[in-house]
């Protein structure tokens, strides 16, 4: 039972690290209707950038605000070259636009920092601690907090500013909020740079876990199921989508893969995710859609 | 209007306006002479005047490629699902042409990749399930699953790669009638004998009913099934027979081009190179996916060629992976949004100029 409960608690924690980088789909996804591929890559050039920076004997302060500045900048570059010209166009169109951006993103950090692995050290010691008997990371823990705080201060941007005001009308309905003179464009690029800033803080997170290397782009893999699960407009939904990812490929690791074979956890997210879709195909607090014609 | 349909909508309206107000283009025989020709030509006179690194390292993967792509295009391009897990397709093939081979004595080589794309085309329909119940780009998360999943079976399971302690087989030799196709011209003739037959039936299928359904679900799928069309089992076949096609280009990737038969070249890349072979060439044209095919393969050498000459100051070798990320990203971002119907779009229009010159089209 207690093994039981480590692994579970160990997967919830890992499920923690998959809805940081969820979120930053669902922003871009509530405020554009665009799945951004590049949220994966966005989150290896961030922690690539900084870590390079920090190599290069930057204080940590100057090298995160100037690591934020170039996602900024590269939210802004988004907006113009990619989202633009691309405005009325199908989702699919989109989505595959950003299978380029993330191609091209990938490129850059890789040309920019080289492709070795770089150590990220955050100051917090992965040692394990004893919580009511069972051995959590003081780690996971730190990175749960961290996502909290997260979450916390993206629903005070969401509910409290007015940018956040003219993100929800865009949501609720474009047209509409174009007609009140809220500028797309504009809104767009700035929810870029909210998930380029969400998308540092997950890499770094996932960056001192694993070391900062190429796989970082490749959770945006692990994304994709969350986000089914959870529903691709709804924060809540992310968290709770990884969560659940995060446990029960764990738990199907441990427990279901001696049976069958191990390495399960690569595919088993997305029968997961299937078994959700034909269950609820707008995710547990997606919005259900009409279809007109 | 929807919100999950494809490009595809903004594409045929644009082909409606070119064709009507060139009707005569329809006509046009042109285009099939010349590719006629040109297959006589490929045919007859290529194996005398090629090198074998030609025909190994270009036109062998090219035609592989092409008709990958052609698989892919049947089922993003003219039906409108996107999917990214076509390695996994071939993967199937690759492995289903394999044991074919070894466990069904006497079995013809191509009896094999016929097996092949079955075997792939059932992986097909199971993948296409979940499209019944979902819609959109939610589709990519069966194929996907499917991307991860097959390569993870091949690898458990001994029983597919035979027992095999490294996993990496050698492809057995291809025996045609007796004959042994031992050469690198002789590959490129089994290949391209294979791809054409299987363009020319592609050809047959877009312009049947089937076709034309699966068109009309791409375009709107709400309004397909509302005029009758079986939506259901248009998906299914679509994914059938893009796997289909998928699956026979997996066994001579494996059997023809490198030959070996692994899961390990059958990865999520391999996937994302067919999708950006589609993309590129042109989503919805079968032509399309030989001209991304060709632009694949050929770009690779082509920049590692200007890099050891030109820019042999600027672009470190290292580089040039990345050198060709961000340059074929650029490009499926420009083609989005310049020219969604791809580079064979571009070579129509240059056609045409050509034909209406000196007068201004």
């Amino acid at each position: 039972m207690e093994f039981f409960l480590e692994v579970l608690v160990g997967g919830l924690l890992a499920g923690v690290m998959y809805s940081m980088v969820a979120i930053g789909f669902v922003l871009i996804h509530k405020a554009s209707g665009v799945f951004n591929f590049a949220q994966g890559s966005m989150v290896l050039f961030a922690a690539l950038t900084f870590v390079s920076l920090l190599e290069r004997g930057w204080p940590f302060a100057l090298a995160l605000a100037a690591t934020l500045a170039a996602m900024v900048l590269l939210a802004l570059a988004v907006g113009q070259v990619v989202l633009k010209p691309l405005q009325a166009r199908p989702p699919i169109v989109l989505f595959m636009a950003t299978l380029g951006l993330s191609f091209i993103v990938e490129g850059a950090a890789q040309w920019l920092w080289g492709a070795q692995v770089h150590a990220l050290e955050l100051g917090i010691d992965d040692l394990p601690m004893d919580v009511g008997g069972v051995f959590v990371s003081r780690f996971d823990l730190v990175a749960a907090g961290t996502a909290a705080a997260l979450v916390l201060a993206l629903s005070l941007l969401f509910n409290r500013t007015r940018a956040g005001l003219k993100l929800r009308a865009i949501a609720d309905d474009p047209l509409a909020a174009v007609a009140v003179g809220i500028q797309l464009t504009r809104m767009g690029a700035f929810v870029w740079a909210v998930a380029g800033a969400v998308a540092l803080v997950a890499g770094l997170l996932w960056g001192a876990r694993t070391g900062v290397q190429f796989s970082l782009s490749l959770i945006v893999l692990k994304a994709l199921p969350v986000l089914i699960i959870g529903g691709f407009s709804s924060v809540s939904g992310a968290i709770l989508g990884g969560l659940l990812v995060g446990a029960s490929e764990k738990l199907a690791e441990v427990y279901v893969g001696p049976l069958i074979g191990s390495g399960i956890e690569n595919w088993f997210p997305y029968v997961l995710a299937i078994a959700f879709l034909s269950w609820r195909p707008e995710g547990l607090f997606g919005e259900r859609r009409v279809q007109h014609i | 209007m929807t919100h999950l349909d494809l490009a595809a909508p903004a594409l045929s309206a644009d082909w409606r306006r070119y064709s009507s107000a060139r009707p005569w283009r329809a006509a046009s025989h042109t285009p099939t002479i010349l590719a006629l020709l040109a297959a006589a030509f490929a045919f007859l006179w290529l194996p005398r005047l090629g090198s074998d690194y030609l025909f190994s390292a270009v036109l062998v993967p090219w035609l592989v490629l092409s008709l990958a792509g052609l698989g892919l295009n049947l089922l993003t391009g003219y039906a409108g699902q996107l999917s990214v897990g076509s390695a996994a397709f071939m993967c199937v093939g690759a492995f289903a042409a394999y044991n074919a081979q070894l466990r069904i004595p006497g079995l013809p080589l191509l009896g094999g990749f016929f097996i092949a794309g079955l075997s792939a085309a059932a992986l097909g329909v199971l993948t296409g399930l979940p499209s019944l119940r979902i819609k959109g780009f939610y589709v990519i998360v069966s194929t996907l699953a499917a991307q991860f999943f097959v390569p993870w079976v091949f690898v458990k399971f001994g029983w597919f790669s035979n027992y095999n302690a490294s996993g990496v087989i050698t492809a057995p030799p291809l025996k045609i009638a007796g004959f042994v196709l031992s050469s690198p011209a002789d590959r490129f003739l089994l290949v391209l004998g294979v791809t054409l037959a299987m363009t020319a039936a592609a050809w047959r299928i877009v312009h049947s009913t089937t076709g034309l359904r699966w068109m009309a679900v791409r375009d709107m799928d709400t309004a397909a099934e509302v005029i009758g069309i079986p939506v259901a089992r248009a998906k299914l076949s679509a994914f059938a027979l893009s796997a289909f096609y998928l699956g026979v280009a997996g066994a001579l990737w494996a059997f023809a081009y490198v030959g070996t038969v692994e899961p390990h070249g059958f990865d999520l890349a391999r996937s994302f190179q067919i999708l950006f072979i589609v993309i590129l060439g042109g989503l919805g044209s079968l032509a399309g996916a030989f001209v991304g095919a060709a632009f694949i393969v050929l770009f690779p050498i082509a920049l590692s060629l200007l890099a050891d000459h030109w820019l042999a100051g600027i672009l470190a070798p290292g580089n040039l992976e990345n050198a060709e990320k961000i340059v074929v990203g650029a490009l499926i971002i420009g083609f989005l949004i310049r020219e969604p119907a791809g580079l064979w779009r571009l070579i129509q229009k240059a056609f045409h100029r050509v034909q209406v010159w000196p007068l201004k089209a």
